[in-house]
């Protein structure tokens, strides 16, 4: 060490002497590697929520439409009082867990298929195939689909052709879910795959060895190893339909308002303080479902 | 099903028919030939290992036997029944397995009550019969704990408790002893011995460790390539090995070639003396110079160059030698003797003995 430290070119010299002073202070390494993203993090990150949680308790005088810095339950009373922000509010839960649910037995073969089954080559081209969509724009693709699901869209040209009646799923809560389902059917699938992969065959021998049929193999073997999966994709597709605002406002209908469409609104008059409060609730509801997911011991087989 | 051929299943069963038999067995993956021509009867109640170095196939004929594997030719039967086609959850095996495969998501006693479970046995029996394997496998209340919680030896144990509270016909062992410590493992040697004689059931075992094999097995199977050199009781196959490979796997290969044909000593059986000593009657001698000396503790390993040409292996005790005395040896000039009797004419191509009994 000390030789290769005092011979070669000063180059190389300066470079071992700089990594030998590494080496003896490793809290100067890991302060260098970790600043950046706490820096991000803690201003960015936290900030931003800590902004969003305090701002939601200001609100707007309604005589001089300006912000007020005082404490009030004020937005929150008028969430809690109006049944239409209730209706809301459930909407797109609701609509969260049917999208989680679809994309979860959707992904849920596919990812077993690509993992434990097919050939190399095969799982090559259902990875691009799963990844393909998001390599184009989310509005693009919602707006394609506005077109298939369009009254004289492809859908009904197809339906038509065949002579059947017109599917009539334009503008509608189906035709949200469909489209839900299919942008975040991705991140269903990844994750889904990951745990799959990660479960060495010897497991599912000895399953059988012991007289398990298929059946029983994946639901006492198979699915509770695959549930860090299943619950990492759920988070991602409930948390994005949960705060999403574009997919209601372009292929939903006139009842089909989520929270974030609120959201939008309210910012838009502008009412800040008031959109911060509704964007609170899907925080807390996130919070509960990992909370929920822990206690189901989702991450136990981590 | 006719009469007749019930009367010919009853009468196969209340013959002494092998606990294993395999008859023309062939598996190939793609172009690798696993297995070709394999033919092997394991009696009820014997403890019978597959032995052979990685990819001779002994692995692949275990899998075969678990229902892992299908055959491309030949025959499976266990108790005289034809499984060949039968699925392994359908077979009246059951497999310890390398990695232990212990589910990581059930407790100790979940996971040995898995195979009861699926049986469909009450509550109460399979309470019982759990706490009963987990005794005699020296693990008594470790059944609450997960398996990561286990040191190594004990998910071995829970392994073997899994498979043998469900009191199969046959036990398959797939290489168990592997990632165990030398001293454990000579441990679990003696005690997977002593439980194979107490419950009388059938074990096949894999392993590449020839010392294993002589130490436990009733009878083994030596593999090469895909196929069976030799089969014999330890005895058997260590003192008269079928051909040139039984006798490198199976102890030291120490084979010199005299007039053609080739000719193993093993190596305790060779008594070392001066250059200069006079040759006892009757023995076969050979002179020749040491030209390695390794110290190993309770023996000491001497590699002779032999003046007539080859290389021969001898072991001592290190009775009254210490090691420096041994390893002043080097370099000196010495006559090796041994008894006509324990030079073995083995035939010197390795794969193109078929096994003998």
């Amino acid at each position: 060490m000390i030789e290769a430290a005092e011979a070669g070119p000063p180059l190389r010299r300066a470079r071992l002497r700089l990594s030998a002073a590494f080496w003896r202070r490793p809290w100067l390494k890991l302060t260098l590697l970790l600043a950046l993203p706490a820096v991000a993090f803690l201003l960015v990150y936290l900030g931003s929520l800590v902004a969003l949680f305090v701002s939601a308790f200001w609100h707007v005088d309604s005589f001089t439409g300006k912000v007020v810095h005082a404490w009030s339950w004020t937005n929150f009373s008028t969430l809690w009082h109006d049944h239409t922000y209730w209706r809301i509010a459930f909407r797109t839960l609701w609509m969260a867990a049917a999208v989680t649910l679809t994309d979860a037995v959707l992904a849920f073969p596919l990812a077993f298929f690509m993992a434990r089954v097919a050939p190399r080559r095969m799982r090559a081209l259902l990875f691009v195939l799963v990844l393909l969509p998001l390599w184009s724009s989310y509005l693009v693709r919602i707006y394609s689909w506005r077109l298939i699901l369009a009254k004289d869209g492809a859908l009904n040209w197809a339906l038509n052709g065949l002579g059947l009646p017109d599917a009539g799923l334009a503008y509608t809560n189906t035709a949200m879910w469909i489209v839900f389902s299919y942008v975040w059917l991705p991140f269903m699938v990844l994750p889904v795959y990951a745990a799959l992969e990660r479960i060495p065959e010897s497991y599912l021998e000895a399953s059988q060895d012991l007289g398990a049929r298929a059946w029983r193999t994946l639901r006492t073997v198979i699915l509770p190893l695959a549930l860090p999966g299943l619950v990492a994709g759920s988070i991602f597709t409930f948390s994005l339909t949960l705060g999403d605002f574009i997919t209601p406002a372009l292929v939903g209908g006139a009842g089909s308002s989520f929270i974030g469409n609120i959201v939008e609104t309210k910012i838009g008059q502008p009412d800040i303080p008031f959109a911060a409060a509704f964007a609170t609730v899907p925080v807390l509801v996130m919070a509960a479902y990992l909370v929920i997911a822990k206690r189901l011991g989702a991450f136990e087989a981590l | 099903m006719s009469v007749q051929e019930r009367t010919e299943e009853r009468h196969l069963e209340s013959s002494p028919a092998p606990a294993v038999s395999l008859v023309g067995i062939r598996k190939a993956y793609g172009d690798v030939v696993a297995v070709d021509g394999l033919d092997l009867e394991i009696p009820v109640g014997e403890f019978f290992t597959l032995l052979g170095p990685s990819g001779s196939g002994k692995t692949t004929t275990l899998r075969l036997i678990a229902g892992f594997e299908r055959p491309d030719e030949g025959r499976v039967e266990l108790g005289g029944a034809d499984v060949t086609n039968r699925p392994p959850y359908a077979r009246d095996v059951n497999t310890v397995f390398q990695d232990y495969a212990l589910f990581p998501h059930m407790t100790v006693a979940e996971n040995v009550a898995y195979g009861l479970r699926v049986k469909g046995i009450g509550k109460a029996e399979r309470k019982a019969r759990v706490e009963d394997v987990l005794r005699r496998m020296r693990l008594p209340g470790a059944g609450g704990r997960k398996p990561s919680q286990l040191s190594g030896g004990q998910r071995q144990r829970v392994a073997l408790a899994r498979a043998l509270v469900n009191r199969p016909q046959v036990l398959l062992l797939d290489e168990p002893l592997g990632a165990l410590d030398l001293k454990l493992r000579q441990e679990m040697q003696l005690f997977l011995k002593s439980l194979q004689q107490d419950l009388g059931i059938t074990f096949v075992y894999v392993t590449h460790d020839q010392d294993e094999a002589l130490t436990m097995s009733d009878r083994l199977a030596v593999f090469d390539r895909g196929r069976i050199e030799q089969i014999g009781s330890p005895a058997e196959v260590y003192e008269r090995p079928a051909s040139a490979f039984v006798a490198g796997f199976v102890g030291v290969s120490n084979v010199i070639e005299r007039g053609g044909k080739s000719f193993a000593v093993r190596p305790e059986k060779i008594r070392m003396s001066d250059a200069g000593a006079e040759p006892a009657r009757g023995e076969h001698a050979e002179a020749g110079r040491i030209r390695e000396v390794v110290y190993a503790g309770m023996v000491t390993r001497y590699l002779v160059e032999l003046d007539r040409g080859g290389e021969l292996q001898v072991v001592r005790q290190n009775l009254e030698t210490s090691s420096a005395e041994a390893l002043d040896q080097q370099g000196r000039n010495v006559i090796l003797e041994w008894r006509p009797e324990h030079q073995l004419e083995i035939d010197p191509e390795p794969g193109e003995t078929e096994g003998e009994q």
